[in-house]
């Protein structure tokens, strides 16, 4: 079992983290999820975002996320990348991947990770829309219910 | 002293990301009033209604006591993802 977690500026490749992920035989099942940068959002043209993360506090608070997931289903890896800074639309935001030996587990894990981040994770969303404006993104209520199902 | 950050909108409200205070704060609510009293600007950020706030590095009740080396964070709720 192990526990991976990277907070980076740089984009990350799906089928080497893949590759990663099945490495192992006793691997019967991997889930995987990538969050991308979307060109709407509450009805106006989206051109980019800006991510700002509490350097320190993220990885600690990802890694408490990765452990009740490991305490809570048999899995054997799971791997977080989120990316920060500046980020264009249709660019990769973040990676959640999950291995185990059957599909139940591991697809519980991944979005069991992917609500706990969106609701505890100390990560910011600036977007850019239109002429050189921006805007915060506000929470949703929706990602809270979405983590209270757990 | 007392090390406090802010992120996000109330980073950009303020205008600082980081600033060190002396550790006569008995807890994170005073802290807050004595930043409030900075100015208008400070007082409306810090007035939010959503604000949250971690002391080392953990998020934590606004009533949590502050001591001598602790880190304390306000920010508003997460968007990330």
């Amino acid at each position: 079992m192990s526990i991976s977690i990277s907070v980076q500026r740089d984009d990350f490749s799906l089928s080497q983290e893949y590759q990663r992920l099945s490495a192992t035989t006793s691997v019967g099942a991997i889930v995987t999820f990538v969050g991308k940068v979307r060109d709407m959002n509450l009805g106006d043209q989206v051109t980019g975002l800006t991510l700002e993360h509490y350097p320190g506090m993220t990885e600690q608070l990802l890694n408490d996320i990765c452990q009740q997931a490991v305490e809570r289903w048999a899995i054997d890896d799971i791997r977080v990348i989120h990316r920060v800074g500046e980020l264009d639309i249709g660019e990769q935001i973040v990676f959640v991947g999950v291995s185990s030996a059957h599909r139940d587990a591991a697809f519980d894990a991944c979005s069991f990770v992917m609500d706990y981040l969106k609701t505890k994770a100390p990560f910011w969303k600036k977007e850019r829309i239109g002429q050189g404006d921006s805007r915060w993104i506000e929470s949703k209520q929706s990602d809270i219910d979405a983590m209270q199902r757990w | 002293m007392i090390t406090v950050l802010f992120f996000a909108q109330i980073r950009e409200q303020v205008g600082v990301d980081k600033l060190q205070v002396e550790a006569n704060f008995t807890d994170v609510e005073t802290l807050k009033a004595h930043l409030c009293q900075r100015s208008e600007v400070w007082s409306a950020a810090l007035s939010s209604p959503t604000l949250l706030v971690a002391v080392n590095q953990t998020i934590s009740p606004f009533n949590t006591k502050l001591t001598s080396g602790d880190e304390v964070a306000f920010f508003p709720p997460v968007t990330g993802g």
